[in-house]
């Protein structure tokens, strides 16, 4: 069965990328779209005439639905990740701090100019780099007493509190209310101004950590019968739950990099897969990144379309759209979650 | 495989636990509460490492050998059993083959087998497709046991076994342990459950073994009013012949 699922949603994936392309304020028509694909990759003859729609699909469009599946993607397997590791239903990519750590160095640029010299990637290098301090700092705080996931959750939420704090303090201090409206919508999550180059630093990372994560998936099972019984199963929990959490919040600092802190995806396309394919992370891990990319690219598309020609942030749509669709689903399968 | 816990000390609740099980033989351990039985046993399968002493297996001590080694060995019903996430019963009991699986997944047809058969000598077969967490307290002890035995251990550890089932299945599952021809080591509550199925008995008292030995040697008047203040009677099982308690009932205050 998951077997077939993989395949459909491989094929939901491509055909939800070819959709991304040619849905926006300009519509391609789908054939010219594949058309046009298969002249940049493979090599054919485009109109002069087309130059034009073949720029917006080549080098607007297709980067930006490439990283929003990557996006997806990464944000619903470190989701799987994260929930399993501190073993908590409620946790999320940025229960850990690191999202707020990254919106510190972010809301600096926007509001103050700093690391202007990077120019575009200014924004992206200065939340990166913010990430790896709150996360650095996180682990520090933590580490005392033991990784245990109580002490994981806490800490990181107790940070994710101050490092919001210094990113509002930013925003409410900007000289131009236009900085501070950039800094918020950069927090909720944006695709906009993507460009080719965004793409391989997060395409490679969340690969590989995708990768590796699913060679960790009958440990994820094991720790979430908690830390005794893994350790019972040949569990070194400690030293596994060190690595999760180096791995899980550099792929998070590297979406939200790039991204934003896009909300919502990471906390429930886990648990929509985990309703339709239950909770063996084999199959959790194999089947939440394809559905997180088919999801994001959607949401992308819908933040493009719904209040064309301006752009909505992407937190907004997941919630919108998570929300409901969550309640159902909750609703019409005994699902349980969190013991009774 | 002989167990062996020599001088184990825990800072503030073990003060050198000491006894040694050979293979193939069944000890209990009992105590009041507090006394330190299930902080021993999570030293024998290394949730704690102790401050001080150590555990051997076959004389090996447990802290030069890698956790994974141990888990090929050593097998054990604990008491932290919250879960977060709704396994089916089958997933449950197939993590008792992780120690024995390597690299990528795929299990074999001998893994289902081995979970398959470990479900069925627990009488918890029909319950392979329902959903851990909806089982009952005492369905979901019986699982916990099938996944231990899915681990094919040579050591079996059990925190309470027998806590939340019925008086049945309490009596099957000790038999099951006991039939197994491993070495177990099980914390029981019940005296004369202890006297029943365990070929030696270790009573332990803040923190260290005040007395070892066969239900006989152990379970008397004596031992039974020093640690756990109770007057008892010893009488024999009217069948097996094995001393069992009667306990003198305390008066009902007004």
């Amino acid at each position: 069965m998951t077997k077939r699922l993989c395949a459909g949603l491989t094929a939901l994936l491509l055909l939800s990328v070819v959709c991304g392309v040619a849905l926006g304020p300009v519509s391609v028509p789908f054939t010219d779209v594949v058309r046009f694909l298969k002249a940049a990759v493979v090599g054919d003859v485009i109109q002069a005439a087309e130059a034009g729609a073949y720029r917006i699909v080549w080098d607007i469009r297709l980067p930006r639905v490439l990283l929003a599946a990557v996006v997806g993607a990464g944000l619903s397997v470190v989701g799987v990740a994260i929930q399993a590791m501190v073993r908590n239903a409620l946790a999320d990519p940025y229960v850990l701090g690191i999202s707020s750590g990254a919106s510190v160095g972010a809301t600096a640029v926007a509001t103050m100019g700093l690391f202007a010299s990077l120019g575009i990637y200014a924004l992206s290098t200065a939340a990166f780099l913010s990430a790896l301090i709150a996360m650095a700092l996180v682990y520090l705080a933590a580490r005392r007493g033991g990784l245990t996931p109580l002490r994981l959750v806490l800490t990181g939420t107790a940070m994710a509190y101050g490092f919001s704090a210094i990113a509002m303090l930013l925003v409410f201090q900007a000289p131009r209310g236009e900085a501070a409206r950039a800094a918020m919508f950069w927090l909720l999550g944006s695709l906009g101004g993507v460009t080719w180059a965004s793409l391989p630093a997060a395409a490679v990372t969340v690969v590989a950590g995708t990768v590796y994560l699913r060679t960790r998936a009958k440990q994820l099972n094991a720790m979430s019968m908690g830390d005794e019984t893994a350790t019972t199963l040949g569990v070194d929990v400690t030293r596994t739950r060190k690595t999760l959490f180096v791995v899980t919040a550099a792929m998070t600092g590297v979406l939200v990099a790039v991204s934003g802190a896009v909300g919502f995806v990471g906390l429930m396309l886990p648990h929509l897969v985990r309703l339709v394919v239950g909770a063996d992370h084999r199959r959790v891990l194999t089947i939440a990144p394809l559905a997180g990319a088919c999801f994001l690219i959607w949401v992308d598309v819908a933040a493009r379309l719904l209040a064309a020609p301006e752009e909505l942030p992407l937190g907004v749509i997941t919630a919108a759209l998570g929300v409901p669709c969550f309640v159902f689903l909750m609703r019409g399968r005994g699902y349980v979650f969190g013991g009774k | 495989m002989d167990v062996e816990v020599d001088g184990v000390v825990v800072d503030g609740i073990l003060r050198g636990v000491e006894f040694a099980a050979r293979k193939g033989e069944v000890h209990g351990i009992v105590g009041p509460n507090g006394s330190g039985k299930s902080t021993t046993l999570r030293c024998v399968y290394r949730a704690l490492t102790p401050s001080g002493g150590a555990v051997r297996l076959d004389g090996r001590p447990l802290a030069a050998m890698s956790i994974r080694d141990t888990a090929r060995q050593l097998a054990a019903l604990t008491q932290d059993s919250q879960v977060e996430f709704d396994f089916t019963v089958a997933e449950v009991v197939a993590m008792g083959r992780l120690p024995h699986q390597s690299g990528f997944d795929r299990e074999t047809a001998r893994d289902r087998e081995v979970c398959a058969s470990a479900l069925s000598r627990v009488d918890a077969a029909h319950l392979a497709d329902r959903s851990f967490l909806s089982l009952s307290g005492g369905e979901r002890q019986r699982v916990l046991i099938a996944r231990a035995l899915a681990q094919e251990p040579r050591v079996l550890v059990l925190d309470e076994p027998t806590n939340h089932l019925d008086i049945n299945h309490q009596l099957a599952v000790l038999a099951l342990v006991r039939g197994l021809g491993v070495t177990v080591l099980a914390v029981l509550h019940d005296l004369n459950l202890a006297a029943a199925y365990c070929d030696r008995i270790h009573v332990l008292d803040a923190g260290r073994v005040v007395a070892s030995g066969t239900a006989e040697e152990v379970l008397t008047p004596e031992v039974l009013a020093d640690v756990f203040r109770v007057r008892a009677h010893v009488v024999r099982h009217p069948v097996s012949g094995v001393p069992q308690l009667l306990f003198e009932h305390q008066e009902v205050l007004p």
